[in-house]
């Protein structure tokens, strides 16, 4: 119960630091609606072109989007001594390195979560796809901002780190991508989507397990 | 402030320890390592609750990396750290409660106010009574003006003085300070001098690195250059 306690403590103190940091937390959504904007100025207005490519799009773009946190996440508390703290605080560097991922999904997977289906809109998304985008952005982001953190813990400290952890993290997410898109395909295509839905909460459980421990090794390291 | 329980009563074998009632921090053979260079080696100390320790040394000397290794940051390279009898290595979360760790970084933020950082530290060590204990924190450290301050209006020393109320609202029984003075005025040195004395009366133990001649009545002094191997040595 008081691990609870403390775990919450982290979550909302990421949150307040992001909202009140006012810019930061919009920038992804904005980042999100710009790039999936592009897509229909790019190849034309062609309907049936877009709505084959729609599905891809929105995920690409919602990658993307969820990279342009992810290099702060430990950067400013490491260079603040911040970071110190938390690592002699009650809660073991894996619990902080999840509490982190959570705050880092309410302030930029929740909203992407959100924007997904409008921008699908836009793209003229067939209707027989919305669910399958709702379920695959559920079960997808969560996994993103896991992963993320892992690949944010292992930057701390890197010089250039922005530009590092798009090539650290994005081969990351090929997995998550191409078993959201199969599924958006699939209920497209009338097939059943439950494979891949399961094959995403997949990488969702080994994200949630690995990530943690790997990301925390990765944190000692760098407060050495 | 509410004093902490002893945490050594917990170890199994309190029984055949040899520092009976009065817990001692101590290293034996300490090295340090960074990066390919040996900073010091065979270093030792040993502080007992009320004991000050002042880390003296050149710049590089590894007086912050000795610290951090007491922290639990940086594990030393050889030799161990011991509270009481038993190594710190056995119970890391025991010994994250009782660190104290004040950085050359002050851990400010510039969204939060002084209020919310050194309650937050507060509670994050002990949820009860946290915000008296917080206000407390703030007006031993001559900052109870500053609470409803956001971080990005405090000066260098306004900051430095936050990060003290912080380690002063943790509560923590072991204070490792790097470089405490940067940036205080003499007012906040004095502050420092009275919080410093309080925690030592309540059986708190301080290590600090300093150039500042520190005037702790009874705090011993380790020159932690005497350490350095001779064939590296950055004399």
């Amino acid at each position: 119960m008081r691990v609870l306690i403390l775990f919450g403590m982290l979550v909302l103190r990421d949150l307040r630091l992001t909202v009140r940091s006012g810019a930061d937390s919009a920038t992804a959504v904005l980042f999100f609606v710009v790039t999936v904007a592009m897509v229909p100025l790019a190849v034309g207005p062609d309907a049936a072109l877009l709505s084959r490519l729609a599905g891809g799009m929105v995920w690409v773009g919602a990658l993307l989007a969820a990279l342009l946190s992810l290099d702060r996440l430990f950067q400013i508390d490491h260079e603040d001594g911040s970071l110190d703290q938390l690592a002699l605080g009650p809660l073991p560097l894996e619990a902080v390195l999840l509490a982190k991922a959570a705050a880092h999904w309410l302030t930029t997977g929740l909203p992407l979560l959100v924007a997904a289906p409008l921008l699908a809109l836009m793209l003229q998304l067939p209707a027989a796809g919305y669910g399958a985008l709702a379920a695959t952005m559920a079960i997808g982001t969560p996994a993103i901002s896991l992963t993320g953190a892992l690949g944010a813990s292992l930057l701390v400290g890197a010089r250039r780190g922005g530009v590092l952890i798009a090539v650290i993290v994005l081969p990351l997410f090929v997995p998550l991508m191409v078993f959201a898109v199969g599924g958006i395909e699939a209920a497209l295509s009338g097939s059943p989507i439950r494979p891949n839905l399961l094959l995403l909460a997949g990488c969702l459980a080994l994200s949630a397990t690995v990530a943690p421990v790997a990301g925390a090794a990765a944190l000692r390291g760098a407060l050495r | 402030m509410p004093s902490r329980v002893d945490d050594t009563a917990g170890s199994g074998d309190a029984s055949k320890s040899m520092i009976p009632l009065t817990p001692t921090l101590c290293g034996e053979n300490l090295s340090c390592l960074r990066g390919d260079r040996l900073v010091f080696a065979a270093l030792g100390f040993a502080v007992a609750a009320g004991g000050a320790l002042l880390l003296r040394g050149a710049n590089g000397s590894g007086k912050t990396s000795l610290l951090r290794m007491v922290a639990g940051l940086l594990p030393p390279l050889d030799g161990r750290l011991l509270w009481g009898d038993a190594p710190i290595v056995d119970d890391p979360a025991a010994h994250r409660r009782r660190i104290g760790y004040l950085g050359h970084a002050d851990g400010v933020k510039a969204q939060f106010t002084t209020l919310e950082m050194v309650s937050l530290a507060a509670r994050l060590a002990d949820p009860r009574q946290a915000r008296p204990r917080a206000d407390q924190a703030l007006a031993d450290l001559g900052i109870a003006a500053l609470a409803p301050v956001p971080g990005r209006y405090l000066s260098a020393g306004q900051r430095r003085r936050v990060a003290l109320a912080g380690l002063l609202a943790k509560g923590a029984r072991v204070w490792l300070l790097d470089e405490p003075t940067v940036g205080l005025d003499a007012r906040a040195e004095a502050a420092l001098d009275r919080i410093v004395a309080r925690h030592r009366n309540e059986g708190g133990l301080v290590i600090a690195a300093t150039h500042r001649p520190l005037d702790w009545p009874g705090a011993e002094t380790l020159a932690v250059d005497r350490f350095a191997p001779t064939a590296g040595a950055a004399a």
